[in-house]
């Protein structure tokens, strides 16, 4: 065989098992992450873990029930804000301002609040309402999840309207029915897995955020409703355990790991889902 | 049809005048409520600018430019003595050593899915992939506090350091002692978590190249590796680079996995076994228990981070978008 064929041989075979090494690597390390929650996490998954409240330091019951419930809470308020306001910005993206230049801008600025560190946006939450506010409270917290919620929505929403043929929104307006109609009733319902999409991969992206809530939320060790006060929620709670002494501790925070994991590796895939149902459409 | 009777509703059956009126109204408000939303992306950018520089103001009064360059780091002395050095090379070398592990693995991995894979393990692959970006960060500095750092202070740090003893150098950059808590540690979780944005980018790049191209390619007689390199890189360079670079500003800003493992010391150290901090971590560790100078130096911090990375960011989509054009023409 002609040597030089043979040298690109060998480089070609070395070179496609890298390869193939770099994506084993890739899907071991999703693995054994996953395998360790499981087998960390799983022992303490029970009636408590949802029933009981975090315990006081050196007891060994309790559960995380008021981390989980503050957690929720502030998600709900989160995604309550920022999902409308990036759908509405989204909206103004793909259907009047198409061809402008404050479109242009937006987007781009849009893009970088996408990936944006969220520690800075806990600090911006810290400076405009826990400071005027003087206190730690859940609402802070809320409304630095807000904001990391709105470019994730607004992005999905844009692209998923950009989707939606022209010659439906066109037969619509030859109807007859205005601007806004046609969005609302045409666009929006053409694109609705799509934006179900963008609001799931949100609240995904939220749900695990603990940098944020570090300084807006701050934690605290009991049940409280109360929006004007610091709220236990569990990325902080487990931020807390982690680094504790006490080993009952450390299991709660095995099992709350294992609990948001699954949870948001739950959403993403369920968005994923709905997306690949569209795309295939 | 259900669009019809709601319309009637609205305005009556016969009342032509009245239901344009309605229209009108509506459209108006709708419009305004979506062109405002849009706006308010633009007014939160400009009210976390606004908010650092305020929080700062007190600490850029106190130190001036000598932040960027003072290495001592300590907010009860008297008076208290504040520098960025240590944060900002913690930060810079953690994200150097990331993305010289992630480059290549996440375009490897592109590669894999876009030229070597079969069809049908395509989608769990991409998805397991994927699914990486979405665990969240404290679980990656959870699992590297249990399970990564005490593996690697075992078995890796010990053997590199043995390798590289009395080496000019390297050897002072492999230096012992092996420790849970350490820049390489902080690098390595850094490398993973970026990965699937590396990759992910990669893939849709690739995608763009006209498959002519490459059945040119192959049609001359190249093996799979001499098309990537040479048809593949060239013609989505700037793409990749792009999502290099997206992926670099995800790498500088992250925090809660690098707080766990990177030992928050604000010394710096030639060896990247040793431990050490990044401007997100100091911020993360300290701001809750922090008042007056010291919180205004860490909001300092912070913004040095937001300038940071905004510039990384910016110029990652300013090169998407050239490579979107290109493939739009």
């Amino acid at each position: 065989m002609n040597p030089i064929y043979s040298r690109r041989r060998r480089k070609d075979i070395v070179v496609r098992g890298l390869c193939f090494g770099a994506a084993a690597f890739g899907v071991t390390w999703l693995a054994l992450i996953l395998v360790t929650l499981l087998y960390n996490g799983v022992a303490g998954l029970n009636l408590e873990l949802f029933a009981a409240d975090t315990p006081p330091p050196g007891s060994t019951e309790g559960g995380l029930r008021n981390a989980i419930v503050g957690s929720l809470i502030m998600t709900v308020i989160g995604v309550g804000i920022g999902a409308p306001l990036g759908l509405f910005a989204g909206t103004y993206l793909a259907e009047y301002g198409r061809n402008d230049k404050l479109t242009s801008v937006i987007r781009f600025i849009n893009d970088i609040l996408l990936s944006a560190p969220s520690i800075i946006i806990g600090l911006f939450v810290y400076g405009a309402v826990v400071v005027p506010m003087r206190g730690f409270s859940a609402i802070a917290g809320s409304l630095a999840l807000a904001v990391i919620v709105i470019p994730v929505v607004l992005r999905t929403t844009e692209d998923m309207l950009l989707l939606v043929p022209n010659a439906l929104r066109e037969a619509a307006s030859a109807l007859g029915l205005p601007r806004s109609l046609v969005i609302k009733r045409i666009a929006y319902r053409a694109a609705r897995s799509g934006l179900i999409t963008g609001v799931l991969l949100a609240t995904a992206r939220v749900a695990g955020e603990t940098a944020p809530l570090l300084f807006t939320a701050l934690s605290n060790q009991f049940f409280s409703l109360g929006l004007n006060k610091t709220m236990a929620n569990l990325p902080v709670t487990i931020n807390n355990f982690v680094q504790s002494p006490y080993a009952y501790w450390k299991q709660l925070a095995w099992s709350g790991a294992l609990l948001i994991t699954l949870t948001v590796l739950a959403l993403n895939i369920g968005a994923r889902i709905l997306g690949a149902e569209r795309t295939a459409k | 049809m259900a669009v019809q009777s709601d319309i009637v509703d609205d305005a009556g059956p016969y009342d032509r005048a009245k239901a344009l009126s309605a229209f009108k109204l509506g459209d108006v408000t709708f419009y305004w409520i979506t062109r405002i939303s849009a706006i308010s992306v633009l007014l939160i950018l400009g009210g976390i600018i606004l908010s650092l520089i305020v929080g700062a103001f007190p600490a850029m009064k106190e130190f001036g430019f000598a932040f960027l360059w003072t290495q001592r780091w300590a907010p009860s002395a008297d008076p208290p003595v504040l520098g960025a050095l240590g944060p900002m090379y913690g930060t810079l070398v953690t994200s150097f050593i990331a993305m010289l592990i992630a480059i290549p693995v996440g375009l490897g991995i592109a590669i894999f899915l876009t030229e070597l894979c079969p069809q049908w393990l395509r989608r769990p692959i991409g998805m397991a992939i994927e699914l990486l970006a979405g665990i969240p960060s404290i679980i990656y500095g959870m699992w590297g506090f249990f399970v990564l750092g005490p593996f690697l202070a075992n078995t890796f740090q010990p053997f590199m350091i043995k390798i590289f003893d009395g080496v000019p150098v390297l050897g002072a950059i492999f230096a012992g002692p092996p420790s849970y808590l350490s820049l390489f540690n902080a690098a390595l979780i850094l490398a993973i978590m970026v990965l699937p944005f590396i990759t992910s980018i990669s893939v849709d790049v690739f995608k763009t190249v006209p498959p002519v191209l490459k059945e040119a390619a192959y049609g001359v007689g190249c093996t799979t590796w001499e098309v990537v390199r040479s048809v593949v890189i060239p013609y989505t360079r700037v793409g990749v680079i792009g999502g290099v670079m997206l992926a670099l500003g995800r790498a500088l800003g992250e925090t809660m996995a690098v707080t766990f493992i990177i030992g928050n010391s604000f010394r710096i150290s030639s060896s990247i076994f040793a431990p050490g901090t990044t401007i997100s971590a100091a911020i993360a560790s300290e701001f809750a228990e922090s008042d007056g100078l010291h919180q205004s130096g860490l909001i300092l911090l912070g913004l040095l981070l937001f300038v940071l990375t905004f510039f990384v960011l910016a110029a990652a989509r300013l090169m998407l978008m050239r490579l979107e054009k290109k493939a739009g023409n």
